[in-house]
């Protein structure tokens, strides 16, 4: 079906989908603030949280801040791609962007899985028993859950986008991907700190 | 402009999975009226327990003490997430908003659609958690842990997980349709409408879009934390390693918002029924805006005044005390706007007006009584008793009730093409408005008497069971029925008028707003070939230039504004 008149309009001269996306983006400010917000109260008040942030791998986690940045950067690319109606360029950068997301998937499942051998160890329950009731496994998990849950949206979008701009149609959504990709990666930002740095 | 707008023929696409903006609000107004039937039988069961404690209700059967705390905590969430919600901010966002601003539907209408399914999904969801083993959530709709948290303690082990659900699904559908909202109205506004120039409902639910789509964000994050604490065993919010406060600033963080969130499109809804029947320009439209805009910003610094007694630092408390007062002072220039709009005016008391009118008297009640509760000295007296529970249904009802009526009978021309009946219509509206007072004053006495809230049966407690507090109890459940019984004769005449009323023009008020340039009702893309084009503003009644006593927003002329001296 045709999109309403309403769609093409632009009483404040941002384009519609740009608006949206922006609005899409304020709110998981939001939702993420809310989360990152109840982490800092926790991590103020229990210095000992320190000592459990030590199982997190500081190495897997700068590697995936730069496979994120150098996705961003792509994403870029793919954008001025897709303004100058570059369709094969722009489908090409948007796969490296979604092949980024990938490799940081696949660290990040490198990840999971040994924090859960660590946590569930044949030692008599010792790990788990010092992580029990305290949040700090519980905030990462949640953050990073959430976030990589983010980073699958992106990239499925992305799929979808990269398809629709081979037959040369809705060049425009590459900059909204791209402006979502953007935030996803800051999310990162914040975490990567909070969650690996500091210990 | 193209204007082809050929609607969808069969009745699958143009009834349940249509697209256009008409369709959606109607399906969240009816699934919003059928939701509240369900809130209003919840809470005729509790009230008949209380009256008339032990004894089988008729039509319900034995409430057990289990029940009774489903029914109530079901009664709340219904009635402000699946009933307030979607009809005064879906319903009548999605049918008033394109038709105001003079577009043809919102801008994106497939993420519109997909809103209405995951509310319907959502009330399902809720339907069917009181169904499952164990029976309904019982943690009340504030949902405090640990109680809610841990099955032991609820005792539902599966309503409690389904309840939290289904409400972080209708949050998720509320997002949704906020964000196709606010682009609609920043973007797909009629050639030369103006800032100034949208109409005050329009701008009323913009805001309380804006409000909630800030409030809920930090809630989101911890109903999911909480789903994990029930369900994966984390200690988020229990008490050793978590925090069980934590949970209480984030629910406040976002409800207490969430009562401007509703307020805000029935105050909008009375702007625009009050201008229209008293045939006199909206007193102090920026004033009134800014107020507004005052008061969403007050409503995220108000929130800790619900935990007064809930173990904060009492400087805190006084923090808090002090801006939950001053929020009355824009809520109260919003008030006085209305009444110096009505004063010297050419009232006419049809039905709309008598709601409208109805929801200032008896919302000025309830933000009265709401000076007591956020005083933080009286509020631990007042706390968790039925005082609490009269104030907020002196400002829920008119919100979510009186606002709604308004609403429903002021558009109902616009929406199906007739007129609705006055006289069953005026009915309705005294055999509510009488029964509702004679509902909840009592409950302001028995509060003050010292009657906590939340108990199930106050024969076990001596000070409470005393004959003349019994019969107060009696006298408010009685008001119940009859308040349920009048709300038939609405029924009837809704669904007769809508087959049978009288033809609706395409302006019966007389208004100049731009919906009512549109055929009643609408066809698919509201305005045929021409859109509408905007010359002045949306309240130009009785001007001393004009012969006739109003003046369309979409006839040409001069922007006619008398400049004051």
């Amino acid at each position: 079906m045709d999109s309403p008149i309403a769609t093409s309009r632009s009483a404040t001269g941002i384009n519609t989908g740009v608006l949206a996306i922006y609005w899409v983006i304020i709110s998981e400010i939001l939702i993420f603030g809310g989360l990152i917000m109840c982490y800092l109260l926790f991590r103020l008040r229990n210095d000992s949280w320190g000592e459990f942030a030590a199982v997190t791998s500081t190495p897997a986690g700068a590697i995936n801040t730069i496979v994120l940045l150098t996705s961003s950067y792509f994403a870029v690319i793919a954008h001025s791609a897709a303004t100058k109606k570059d369709g094969a360029k722009a489908f090409k950068f948007l796969w490296y962007t979604i092949g980024c997301g990938f490799i940081f998937l696949c660290v990040k499942s490198y990840e999971y899985s040994s924090k859960l051998k660590y946590l569930f160890a044949d030692d008599g329950g010792a790990h788990w028993d010092a992580h029990y009731n305290n949040n700090f496994m519980a905030y990462y998990f949640f953050a990073t859950g959430l976030h990589g849950l983010h980073v699958i949206a992106g990239m499925v979008a992305m799929m979808i986008v990269s398809f629709q701009i081979k037959k040369g149609r809705n060049y425009n959504r590459v900059e909204l991907c791209g402006l979502y990709w953007h935030f996803v990666d800051i999310v990162w930002i914040f975490l990567f700190p909070l969650l690996y740095i500091a210990k | 402009m193209s204007g082809d707008h050929h609607g969808p023929t069969s009745f699958w696409s143009k009834y349940v999975f249509s697209l256009d903006h008409k369709v959606i609000g109607m399906q969240y107004m009816f699934t919003g009226m059928f939701m509240a039937i369900i809130g209003g039988y919840f809470a005729y069961a509790f009230r008949m327990q209380l009256a008339f404690p032990g004894q089988e209700v008729p039509g319900y059967g034995i409430v057990t003490s289990h029940d009774y705390n489903s029914l109530v905590t079901n009664h709340g969430t219904i009635m402000i997430f699946w009933v307030a919600m979607p009809v005064l901010i879906a319903a009548l966002g999605n049918f008033l908003i394109p038709l105001m601003i003079g577009a043809d539907d919102m801008v994106f209408p497939r993420l519109n659609r997909l809103s209405y399914q995951i509310f319907l999904v959502s009330a399902i969801i809720l339907i069917a958690s009181f169904f499952v083993q164990g029976g309904g959530f019982g943690g009340a709709w504030t949902s405090y842990p640990p109680l809610s948290s841990n099955p032991e303690y609820n005792l539902t082990p599966l309503g409690a997980p389904l309840w939290l659900t289904a409400v972080a699904l209708e949050i998720v559908a509320f997002l949704l349709g906020g964000i196709n909202f606010l682009t609609t109205v920043m973007n797909a506004r009629t050639k030369g409408m103006k800032m100034y120039d949208i109409p005050m409902v329009v701008w009323m639910i913009i805001i309380a879009t804006l409000l909630f789509m800030a409030s809920v964000g930090p809630l989101v994050a911890g109903a999911v934390m909480l789903l994990f604490d029930q369900t994966l065993n984390t200690s988020f919010f229990s008490v050793d390693g978590g925090d069980p406060l934590l949970w209480q600033h984030l629910f406040w963080f976002f409800g207490h918002p969430e009562v401007y969130v509703v307020l805000l499109p029935a105050m909008g809804i009375v702007c625009e029924i009050i201008t229209t029947f008293s045939r006199k320009k909206l007193f102090g439209y920026k004033e009134i805006l800014y107020m507004t805009f005052a008061t969403g910003i007050l409503s995220f610094f108000v929130w800790a005044h619900h935990q007064f007694v809930a173990g904060i630092d009492p400087r805190m408390a006084t923090v808090f005390s002090i801006t939950t007062l001053l929020i009355s002072i824009p809520i109260g220039v919003l008030c006085f706007c209305f009444i110096a709009t009505l004063w010297g005016g050419s009232i006419t008391f049809s039905v709309p007006m008598l709601w409208a009118l109805a929801f200032i008297g008896e919302f000025l009640l309830g933000g009265v009584t709401g000076i007591y509760l956020g005083s933080s000295g009286t509020d631990i007296f007042f706390h968790d008793t039925t005082f609490v529970v009269a104030h907020f249904h002196y400002t829920f009802f008119p919100i979510a009730i009186i606002g709604t009526f308004a609403g429903i009978t002021y558009w109902f021309p616009k929406m199906f093409g007739r007129m609705m009946d006055e006289t069953l219509g005026k009915v309705h509206f005294w055999g509510t408005i009488i029964p509702f007072n004679c509902l909840f004053i009592p409950l302001f006495l028995l509060g003050m008497g010292g009657q906590h809230r939340r108990i199930y049966n106050y024969e076990n407690f001596p000070d409470l069971a005393g004959p003349e507090m019994q019969n107060m109890r009696i006298f408010a459940t009685l008001s119940l029925v009859a308040l349920l019984a009048f709300q038939l004769p609405f029924l009837y005449n809704l669904f007769r008028s809508m087959f049978r009323g009288e033809k609706a023009e395409k302006n019966p008020w007389k208004a100049n707003t731009l919906e009512w340039v549109a055929p009643s009702p609408p066809p698919h893309g509201n305005f045929g070939h021409q859109f509408p084009e905007v010359f002045r503003g949306p309240y130009e009644f009785s001007h001393p230039d004009r012969e006739d006593d109003f003046w369309p927003q979409s006839e040409p002329g001069p922007r006619g504004e008398i400049k004051e001296h």
